[in-house]
């Protein structure tokens, strides 16, 4: 990658440029959650989408790899890419732990463990 | 003799056409992608998880008592050290070493800032309102995560203190193989920021 002085000038200009988009999508991300959204995920959905929009940022321009033009780096970002995704569908798999009629997340305590927490609270 | 023990850390390796360091430095960010998206999946399942009511129940943000204000302060503060981190590079390309120097000690300024903001406004006041990682799930990978991050933002201060100090000697006598070392200091501190960016909004907000 050979850059000349007239290249880095102009980095600096998009460097610059890439700090206040990155500030702002934090302003948003920010306000965005002061928005009371009827369902959750989607308050949660927006949020990751600002992140995932402000760290391609970083990673094509900080990280350069808006020039990159490396097979190594981009095969490496792949693998990278792919078992992360993997990683992430790691918790889908264990709903298979649970019976099946029962979703996850939408289970109540268990009566003896609600006991014992009532228990806990009053401190018997 | 450092050419000798470490070669292609300027001109490209023949088989790669990169030099080395910068192959190198990728393939620990992915390992780094790995071991900072085991702890996400983490908190996937356990957020998913858990159940509606008792005790176990994912804290609203009332409950976990995290301010977004301070979340937010520390996240335009790494964006800031991300900016001048990558213009201590441009500063090296254009041959300016006291204005690279200049940079580098302002990121490292603003790490210090982010971990004593850390430190002061959040871990010991949760700590000392017996919130510490053991009182719920959301605590344990709150500190897990932020904990963790943190010993990355100390080892970058660490490697760019060394690079602003004794390591600057290597400007002298081989001005590129400085300024790629920077640069791979600078994908590490920016690949920090990044995870940073996803750690705010899954912490603090949502």
């Amino acid at each position: 990658m050979a850059h000349g002085h007239a290249d880095i000038s102009k980095h600096v200009k998009l460097y610059l440029g890439v700090f206040l988009a990155l500030a702002i999508g934090t302003v948003i991300t920010v306000a965005a959650n002061h928005i009371h959204f009827q369902e959750h995920a989607v308050a949660i959905g927006i949020a990751l989408l600002i992140a995932s929009v402000k760290a391609s940022l970083v990673a094509a321009v900080f990280m350069h790899l808006k020039w990159e033009k490396s097979i190594w780096i981009w095969t490496t970002l792949a693998f990278c890419g792919v078992f992360f995704i993997v990683l992430l569908f790691i918790p889908v798999l264990t709903t298979n732990d649970l019976p099946p009629q029962v979703k996850m997340g939408t289970w109540d305590v268990p009566a003896h463990v609600a006991e014992a927490d009532e228990g806990h609270k009053t401190g018997h | 003799m450092s050419t000798a023990l470490l070669p292609y850390t300027v001109e490209p390796h023949p088989v790669t056409g990169l030099y080395s360091g910068k192959l190198g430095t990728w393939l620990f960010l992915a390992s780094e992608v790995m071991l900072f998206g085991a702890l996400f999946s983490s908190y996937v399942l356990l957020r998913v998880g858990a159940p509606e009511t008792g005790h176990a129940h994912w804290p609203t943000h009332e409950e976990t008592g995290l301010s977004w204000a301070i979340g937010g302060f520390n996240t335009l503060v790494l964006i800031i050290s991300s900016v001048t981190m990558v213009m201590a590079w441009a500063a090296l390309k254009m041959h300016n070493i006291a204005k690279a120097k200049a940079f580098l000690a302002t990121t490292v300024g603003l790490a210090l800032l982010f971990i004593v903001v850390k430190l002061a406004f959040e871990y010991i006041p949760k700590f000392k309102a017996g919130h510490g990682p053991s009182h719920n799930n959301f605590f344990a990978l709150y500190f897990t995560l932020t904990g963790l991050h943190a010993l990355h933002i100390l080892g970058g201060v660490v490697v760019i203190l060394y690079f602003l100090l004794p390591g600057s000697a290597l400007w002298k006598t081989n001005p590129e193989y400085y300024t790629n070392r920077i640069e791979c200091t600078g994908l590490y501190w920016h690949f920090v920021d990044l995870v940073w960016i996803f750690l705010f909004p899954v912490l603090y907000l949502t």
